[in-house]
């Protein structure tokens, strides 16, 4: 304890007689137009269309579903085999409820996760999911497969207003999830479920 | 380099360029003679009073890349002593004219170096910026050129967008060759793509400079062309190279020879 | 500093090149594929280049006020619950990582990638102290098992061929040797991972951005294995360069907007995960360190390359590393980031890095941040030579080349001796490898028959032109 304070003084002071004579301010960030509309679309018709376009480019997909009932037969044609079904939202009754597991490790054996997104962000395909909204965090990371709920109203045009609606002093944990784990390590051969979840399935789903 | 650009507009209006110094490289002195000649003829044919500053050697470039600025100091003194007295100068090389105007700055910045420095421009941009060339009626040259647009003019000098900026792009170049009869451009996969040549890094990193340049030259064939041409022979010296060890069928040519109509010694025209 | 020989970077690049002609071909491909993907998403953003200029100046104003930001992140992080620990240098990290497992009993930890982990040489000081590290990440863990330093920062083993991974994974995981379908490969490490997630301790991650206004830090990667390790083991550990600091959430929006972008090609990673205090039920301990940093910001020169977000587009566009590899630094950081930041660690061990770049300009112009790499090379290479680092062959010829240069009568009296001598010299003195490195790669350009200042002698002194004389 006593050496790191030690440390602490001894590096902010070092900073302290660095620091470069010029002093930068901050500068403004203005907003940026963002692509523009096709004139037949409505403004949110295009903020879905592009978030569509580019959450399949990232490996995901999106669905339309018109009720929780669609949305778990859905969930059941995209999945057949799943056995364990471990969900944190209302819409779907899965096989476990997220709000009974205690321990991370107990989904371990989790085939598919459901969850509900925040928002999603058109410019990239992503969508904010929390701590809260995961229940338990390790839900979006050790499910096989996930299945995210999103209102599709819900979908902001870039990571400016993204980081606009985030609160992140309100939670321990938020993630813009772009689509299913990735890697290109080997020989730069794009592959899907190298860590995480093997797919990503976006409902779209108003709250009920 | 936009700063520099219109730097270059404000202090230098076409009635002032009386006297032009002639800056010829010290490569292009011992190996490319035309490249000299092709640059002066160019030159007074567009009625500017060409002076050669006889006891020219060298930009100091070499020795200044490799960090030694204390032994390039000598010819960076030597350089400003020769030209100090023209209007501007004028060199067909961009690496060495990008040496002259950002690199001279370890030496002391009297007036005659800053005039030196703000003065003193590569081809290209002397005659698409300053005297503002529309027509090159006496040249023709009907070839596939590729044109090898140099690390030093395009990032250094501003001669082109390059192509990791997004902006809207130009190519000072390609519009003046665009101008010459019968000369057709290929497009090219990697336009800007540095050749290998880097000074002296082509003999201390020989392998990697010399992958760098094959690839280059293949990048030509693979798209028809005759000819690479450049505003930088020190490149095309490099690739030239290259290409002969390779037994490779390309020709090399420098801008200025394109635009004057010559000359050009590979085709057998005397130079005597 | 040290007495280290100088790492060879240039031999050792030939060699990368001259082992067949796969690897270095398919390393470049690689490369340039992902530039090509970075131009084109780069172009879809008209303000892309304003974004860059804002991504600078955020990151000067931070720099310039950087102890301010320290303090405020370590109170804002604090009081959301994590605890923050102050590391020197190397050795006080690490030692503070390790009394942080140890105290708590952990002898597995797991870990994503952080190039500041590979800086403190971290795994190895916990390995001799019995704690099991395993890397996460599919290209480090290729390297782990390698027993080799990651090549690249984003694609760590995007030098090796699937071949050679498909046999690594057959020696050290057991997989067959004779598939080497990446799909499969993959697949492999992921149910070798998996039982390591949940049978470690800790998990520890790095940072990419630390925010000073609510005290939380992002982590962005492409496999959600920095999130398996900080969701699963009861205590996560994340350690954070000083330079990672940013001010406010809304900055957050300008760099991951350039991050990813940049890096890779796509708008963002797979996953970007935001850190705010411990989870629910778990405990988090963030290291901030400085290890030179603070040093660095005092170099007038070279504080700039602070600013780095270690997306790696320098490495993709830059041609000599791309045809070298990134293994061919000898050190933590490769490529033109490579070159401005390793002398700051070593000057003397690296001190022929600035040599190897053709000073073409292409990663200053790739920067996000906007940081000076070519011209910092440049000023790496005044410092190596002014110290006496430039090869003893090339002070002597310089210090020849200067005295000539600088004056004209002997450079004149030279061109006419060297002339005939190497129109007349055999063919085995010119093309001699040791004598000549330009003959080794190619033909010898051809001596003109006249100088143009000769030319211009015989054919326009008596023209009436001005010309002056020395």
């Amino acid at each position: 304890m006593e050496t790191n304070t030690l440390s602490r003084e001894s590096i902010l002071a070092a900073i302290r007689q660095n620091l470069p004579p010029q002093r930068v301010s901050r500068p403004r960030i203005p907003a940026f137009p963002g692509p523009g509309r096709p004139l037949r679309l409505t403004f949110k018709e295009h903020l879905r269309l592009t978030f569509e376009e580019h959450l399949t480019k990232a490996g995901a997909a999106a669905h339309p579903v018109g009720s929780p009932a669609a949305a778990a037969a859905k969930l059941v044609a995209l999945h057949p085999s799943a056995q364990v079904v471990c969900s944190a939202v209302p819409e779907i009754a899965g096989t476990r409820r997220a709000e009974d597991v205690h321990d991370p490790h107990a989904l371990a054996d989790v085939d598919v996760g459901v969850m509900r997104a925040q928002f999603g962000v058109a410019e990239s395909g992503a969508v904010w999911v929390t701590q809260e909204d995961l229940i338990v965090t390790a839900l979006g990371f050790l499910s096989q497969q996930l299945v995210v709920l999103l209102d599709p109203n819900e979908i902001v045009s870039d990571m400016h207003e993204a980081y606009r609606r985030v609160r992140l002093q309100e939670t321990a944990y938020g993630c813009f999830m772009a689509g299913p784990s990735a890697t290109a390590d080997i020989e730069a051969t794009l592959v899907h479920g190298a860590q995480g979840a093997r797919s990503l399935d976006v409902f779209f789903l108003p709250r009920a | 380099m936009a700063t520099e650009t219109a730097a270059i507009h404000r202090m230098t209006e076409p009635g002032s360029m009386r006297r032009i110094g002639l800056f010829i490289p010290c490569y292009v002195d011992m190996l490319f003679p035309e490249v000299g000649i092709a640059t002066l003829e160019l030159l007074e044919r567009l009625g500017f009073e060409v002076g050669y500053p006889l006891g020219q050697t060298c930009c100091g470039q070499p020795m200044s890349n490799s960090g030694d600025e204390r032994n390039a100091a000598q010819a960076e003194h030597l350089f400003v002593e020769n030209f100090k007295d023209f209007d501007c100068i004028v060199g067909p090389a961009g690496s060495c004219v990008k040496q002259v105007r950002q690199h001279f700055d370890t030496i002391e910045q009297t007036d005659a170096v800053q005039h030196v420095r703000q003065h003193t421009y590569e081809l290209v941009e002397f005659l698409h910026d300053i005297a503002k060339v529309h027509d090159f009626p006496w040249a023709e040259f009907h070839h596939s050129v590729g044109l090898h647009n140099s690390c030093s003019s395009i990032r250094g000098l501003g001669l082109a967008k390059p192509s990791e900026i997004m902006e809207t792009p130009f190519n000072k170049t390609a519009d003046l060759l665009e101008k010459v009869k019968g000369l057709v451009l290929v497009p090219l996969d990697r336009p800007d793509d540095c050749c290998g040549f880097g000074g002296t890094f082509c003999v201390t990193d020989p392998a990697v400079s010399a992958r760098m340049g094959i690839e280059k030259v293949r990048d030509h064939l693979r798209h028809g062309a005759e000819y690479i041409a450049s505003p930088d022979m020190s490149c095309l010296m490099h690739q030239q190279g290259i290409a002969r060890r390779a037994g490779l069928d390309i020709k090399f040519v420098h801008v200025a020879q394109i635009l004057n109509g010559g000359p050009f010694p590979e085709r057998g025209d005397a130079i005597q | 500093m040290s007495t280290n020989k100088p790492v060879d970077v240039v031999t050792r690049a030939e060699a990368f090149i001259r082992q067949d002609d796969i690897h270095e071909p398919m390393h470049d491909r690689f490369l340039w594929a992902t530039m090509q993907r970075r131009d084109a998403e780069a172009a879809a953003l008209p303000e892309w280049e304003k974004l860059r200029d804002l991504a600078s100046q955020i990151k000067e104003h931070t720099l310039t006020h950087l102890d301010e930001y320290l303090t405020q992140f370590e109170a804002n992080a604090t009081k959301r619950g994590a605890k923050v620990h102050w590391a020197r240098d190397v050795a006080e990290h690490n030692d503070i990582v390790y009394g942080i497992l140890h105290e708590r009993g952990v002898t597995e930890l797991i870990k994503s990638k952080s190039m500041l982990q590979e800086e403190c040489v971290m795994t190895p000081y916990l390995e001799t102290r019995g704690i099991t590290v395993t890397e996460s990440d599919l290209g480090e863990r290729i390297q782990q098992l390698d027993g080799q330093p990651p090549s690249h920062i984003v694609f760590p083993a995007i030098h090796k061929t699937r071949q050679e991974v498909a046999r690594l994974f057959a020696r050290t995981i057991g997989t067959d040797p004779n598939n080497d379908d990446p799909h499969v490969l993959t697949e492999a490490m992921r149910n070798n991972a998996r039982p390591r997630f949940l049978a470690a301790g800790a998990g520890m991650t790095g940072a990419n951005f630390a925010v000073a206004e609510t005290g939380t830090f992002v982590v962005c990667t492409n496999e959600g294995n920095a999130d398996i390790g900080a969701s699963v083991p009861p205590l996560h550990i994340a350690n954070i360069g000083i330079e990672k600091l940013l001010p406010r959430v809304e900055d957050l929006g300008v760099f991951l907007r350039l991050l990813a972008r940049s890096g890779e090609g796509a708008p963002l990673t797979q996953y970007s995960s935001h850190f705010t205090g411990p989870r629910k039920g778990g405990e988090l301990h963030i290291v901030l360190v400085d290890n030179g940093r603070s040093r660095r910001l005092g170099m007038p020169d070279f504080w700039h390359s602070l600013k780095c977000i270690r997306c790696g587009a320098c490495m993709n566009t830059c041609p000599v590393y791309r045809r070298g590899g990134g293994l061919a630094y000898g050190a933590t950081y490769a490529g033109p980031i490579g070159v401005i930041l390793d002398p700051t660690f070593d000057e003397h061990k690296y001190s022929e890095l600035p040599f190897h770049s053709t000073l073409c300009g292409s990663c200053s112009a790739v920067c996000p941040v906007k940081i000076d790499i070519s011209e910092q090379i440049l000023k790496w290479r005044r410092v190596m030579a002014s110290k006496g680092y430039l090869p003893l062959a090339k002070r002597l010829s310089f210090a020849i080349a200067g005295h000539v240069f600088g004056h004209p009568g002997e450079y004149h009296a030279l061109q006419k001796t060297a002339a005939p001598a190497l129109h007349h010299a055999p063919h085995f003195l010119l093309y001699n490898q040791t004598l000549n490195p330009w003959g080794r790669e190619r033909d010898i350009p051809q001596l003109a028959k006249q100088t143009f200042r000769e030319w211009y002698l015989a054919h326009r002194r008596n023209n009436g032109n001005q010309h002056t004389e020395s």
